[in-house]
């Protein structure tokens, strides 16, 4: 029971990243309708700017991840202007094919500076831990403060699409570009500002990720990559409600699974629950069927 | 006449290729060709019979799938363990051994094509793509905990336990080590002919018609009584059987195969020549996969930098190719092409 | 022939209601289509409701009615591509019910639509060639390994595709691609396209649509030539009331997801809830 619970937690704690990272999936497809592949390798940058500046400037953890906050929002907004604003006519195989390329991009530059020697991230919320059923469950300050970040940011998130003005016109873009447009929405700069946003977000989900499996090599986010987009495809793409509750879910479900059934089927797992609840639900957990008008 | 047209165009297509094979033949044989090309000359023609076998799924019916080598791996592996069990007949002839291995490594995957296909081509779009993409990488975790082994004739298999009886073929993470070689340029050559006769065939015949049909207008080929799951099953599965048979002589061409050389990465490198090479343009998928894959190898001297300078080409290509400005100004700077117009496929 | 019989005593134990409009040389054949209380909701709102119409084996029916009035939404019921809610159809004797658009078409619905849906990057015969589908086929490894099937087929394709197009007269035109041709001739390729498929039904969404008057009255001919040439019944929607009060024989009034007339064309005419529905009620005094 007690290890039931210790590996609930764990779950809880993978799946709260992973729901960050499908935070930033989620928003830019819902509103450039593209899926933006190269997240994942924003996630790894993120990290290598958080560890550069804790071990090489000294710099306190939480201006750690700020500096890493910075550089991917601007990352983030960059790739958007360069790669992928020229194609938004394009068709969709195009914009996909080149955020690979941007994906391998990032990896090998990064292989460059880094090199593919893998880096010990410091453990960098140490505070100290939780001790409960007679020490039989120890939960780590890195577990609660994943957790915390979690809630803080689905509820920024939510209020920020749903009160500021904004937000607004970010849900006017991802519903209809066109008639956004003639409203006088920027639509070029609200796409930015949800690049800037998912870009930011994969910062922190970059941090927390590697405080809880603190190694970082150039290929650190591409898996942890497709498992968020998973979790966003899981939960209804383009809904935000969704990433956070598929993010959840494929997180409980890869620990409880590689606990209980097999530890090298893991992954297995995640992606035959993934099928299974398209099969049943097409469009996720929380999306909504699009029906083509005849 | 339509269809004297197709055949000749069939016919020349077919002779490129041969002429193609004869040039790199007898560049090997004169020593011409440098070593280190000469070993790429199998893969070259995996990766054509893939990149092909691709796009008829990608192009000619219009669903994007991101988990090819998946098939290629189901393939490889079938073909590895067909070879070794068909030797214990005295089957000692290579080729025949080599045709019989391929020909089970595509039954094999055709069946797990139908398989997949059944859940995957009831979704559309994205999710479509998503779930080829978990299936890829299931079947790469599940190859990772497969164990086949040969005592005498008889096969052994186990999941997850690597104390079977006998010699072993496949071991798991670790793969199949040892496989003898029996894969030949010619043979792969073969193939590349074999595809491209399958798939110009089935694309000029009722059937392929019907599947361009589905793909251009869903509703307008059901109002027509076009059964279209059926057709993009067909498409998908005949892809599916291409590709295993490819895996077979890439898993015959290597000495030691291991399950993680398919991962979503490989499937990604293929969408790539198909995209790069024109999304339905049999031909340029074909140019599009022997130039790539010859590519990392000439960029070899600029070792570090070879993959970044690939990623960079690649962005610019798209740029170039899709942005309506960047096309214009091309336009002005190369006199115009007949280029055959890219897209038709809808992700 | 028992059938036959079957079928119509079937038919007097529920009075028609489109009875009377159905033309004397078809009141001794079972009627094509029979839909009875048809009706579909969406969240709620009935988009159609209740809508009861018999067409005749050789009958030329007009669907028409104001702007959103669901008359398109009639044709999708039809067609399959919503199922319906509630009631029934019947085609040819036979319930559609549970069944799908390919299903619906291989039975001996084919329609047009309102949008043009044609193959655009494929050929003017291939997109004939594609409605032969079900007419002409082989398999697929025929097709593959060139079997003598597959030439035959082809041979076959051809020649019916032309023959097809010649009604028309778009022979020339085959080797064109769908796409680029004006937009009269892509309605009228639609309509080869449909009748390929060998409907006992067919269904035109706005024929005229974009044709200039010249066109129209061209179109009127060749709506009436059709059905005398493969003695099937036609059903058109068409905000052209020119060509609906010239070729169609019985026309049905939808407003509102509702049938609000049924008649000659004119008895419509005449029928003042016809006319409040198209201009409005008139003004008191």
């Amino acid at each position: 029971m007690v290890s039931f619970l210790r590996f609930l937690i764990n779950g809880i704690s993978l799946g709260s990243v992973y729901a960050i990272i499908a935070l930033g999936y989620t928003m830019v497809y819902g509103i450039a309708k593209m899926l933006n592949f190269a997240h994942g390798d924003v996630i790894m940058v993120g990290a290598y700017i958080a560890f550069c500046a804790m071990q090489y400037l000294n710099l306190p953890p939480l201006l750690s991840v700020l500096c890493a906050m910075v550089v991917c929002t601007c990352l983030g907004v960059i790739i958007e202007g360069l790669a992928y604003r020229p194609l938004r006519q394009a068709p969709k195989l195009a914009v996909l094919i080149t955020a690979i390329g941007v994906s391998y991009f990032l990896q090998n530059t990064a292989l460059l500076i880094w090199s593919s020697n893998p880096k010990v991230f410091p453990s960098v919320f140490s505070v100290g831990q939780i001790k409960l059923f007679d020490g039989n469950l120890v939960i780590s300050s890195e577990t609660i403060l994943t957790i915390a970040a979690n809630i803080v940011i689905m509820v920024a998130l939510t209020l920020f699409t749903g009160r500021t003005k904004m937000g607004k016109a970010m849900r006017a873009v991802s519903e209809d570009k066109g008639a956004a447009e003639l409203m006088g929405i920027n639509v070029n700069r609200t796409i930015s500002l949800t690049f800037a946003i998912g870009s930011a977000l994969a910062a922190v989900a970059g941090v927390l990720l590697c405080s809880a499996y603190p190694t970082l090599q150039p290929t650190t986010g591409s898996m942890p990559g497709i498992k968020a987009f998973t979790a966003a495809v899981f939960g209804g793409i383009g809904s935000i409600p969704g990433a956070m509750i598929g993010g959840l879910l494929l997180g409980i479900i890869e620990i409880l699974g590689k606990a209980y059934i097999s530890t090298e089927l893991g992954d297995a797992l995640v992606f035959a629950v993934l099928i299974i609840v398209l099969l049943f639900k097409p469009a996720g957990l929380l999306g909504k069927p699009v029906n083509e008008k005849v | 006449m339509k269809l004297k047209k197709s055949t000749v165009n069939n016919l020349i297509s077919f002779g490129i290729v041969i002429i193609a094979f004869i040039v790199c033949q007898s560049m090997i044989s004169t020593g011409v060709m440098k070593r280190s090309l000469r070993g790429q000359m199998i893969p070259i023609c995996v990766y054509i019979v893939m990149a092909v076998s691709l796009n008829l799924v990608v192009g000619i019916s219009g669903e994007l799938s991101l988990g090819h080598a998946g098939f290629m791996s189901i393939g490889a592996f079938s073909g590895i363990i067909a070879s070794a069990w068909l030797r214990t007949f005295g089957l000692e002839n290579e080729l025949i051994r080599l045709i019989l291995s391929m020909v089970a490594a595509g039954v094999m995957a055709g069946v797990f094509g139908a398989l997949i296909g059944i859940p995957v081509l009831r979704l559309r779009g994205d999710y479509l793509a998503i779930v080829t993409l978990a299936f890829g990488e299931i079947i790469r975790n599940v190859l990772n905990c497969l164990y086949f082994s040969l005592e005498g004739r008889r096969l052994h298999v186990s999941f997850n336990n690597p104390n079977i009886p006998g010699t072993i073929l496949l071991n798991g993470p670790n793969g199949a080590k040892d496989v003898q070689k029996i894969a030949t340029f010619p043979a792969g050559f073969v193939l590349i002919l074999f595809t491209l006769f399958v798939v110009m065939n089935l694309i000029n015949s009722r059937s392929g018609r019907a599947i361009m049909a589905a793909r251009d207008n869903r509703i307008a080929a059901e109002a027509m009584g076009i059964n279209v799951t059926k057709y993009k099953m067909m498409a998908f599965v005949t892809a599916a059987v291409l590709a295993g048979m490819a895996g077979a002589l890439y898993g015959l061409s290597m000495a030691t195969v291991t399950a993680s050389k398919f991962k979503f990465d490989t499937s990604i490198l293929v969408l790539v020549f198909v995209v790069l090479g024109g999304i339905g343009n049999i031909w340029g998928s074909i140019i599009a996969a022997a130039l790539l894959t010859v590519l990392p190898e000439l960029l070899r001297a600029f070792a570090d930098y070879r993959m970044l300078i690939y990623a960079i080409v690649l962005i610019l290509v798209m740029l170039v190719t899709n942005n309506p400005t960047m096309r214009a100004l091309l336009g002005k700077l190369v006199p115009r092409r007949n280029g055959r117009q890219k897209g038709g496929a809808a992700a | 022939m028992s059938e036959t019989v079957k079928r119509r005593q079937n038919t007097k134990m529920v009075p028609a209601p489109s009875h009377g409009i159905i033309p004397e040389r078809d009141l001794y054949d079972s009627p094509v289509l029979e839909a009875r209380h048809l009706g579909i909701e969406f969240g709620g709102l009935k988009a159609v409701d209740d809508f009861n119409l018999v067409i005749g084996k050789t009958e030329i029916a007009g669907l028409i009615g104001p702007n959103g009035a669901g008359k398109t939404t009639v044709f999708n019921l039809l067609t399959k591509v919503y199922q319906p809610t509630m009631g029934s159809i019947m085609l040819n004797g036979r319930d559609m019910h549970g069944m799908n658009t390919v299903q619906a078409n291989k039975l001996g619905i084919a329609r047009t639509f309102q949008n043009i849906r044609l193959f655009d990057n494929m050929t003017v015969e291939d997109n004939v060639r594609i409605g032969l589908h079900n007419q002409i086929s082989y398999g697929m490894f025929s097709g593959i390994f060139r079997m003598p099937a597959y030439w035959q087929g082809e041979k076959r394709q051809h020649e019916k595709a032309m023959e097809l197009l010649s009604i028309f007269d778009m022979q020339d035109m085959a080797k064109a691609q769908a796409g680029s041709l004006p937009y009269g001739a892509q309605r009228r390729l639609e309509i080869v396209r449909a009748l390929a498929t060998k409907p006992s039904l067919l269904l035109l969404d706005e024929p005229a649509a974009g044709m200039n008057p010249h066109e129209t009255e061209e179109l009127m001919n060749n709506i009436a030539r059709i059905r005398d040439q493969f003695h099937i019944a036609i059903m058109l929607i068409e905000h052209d009331m020119n060509l609906v009060m010239g070729v169609c024989e019985g026309i049905c009034v939808l407003n509102y997801g509702r049938i609000i007339a049924k008649g000659t064309p004119d008895e419509i005419q005449s029928n003042p809830t016809v006319i409040e529905a198209y201009l409005g009620k008139k003004k008191e005094g």
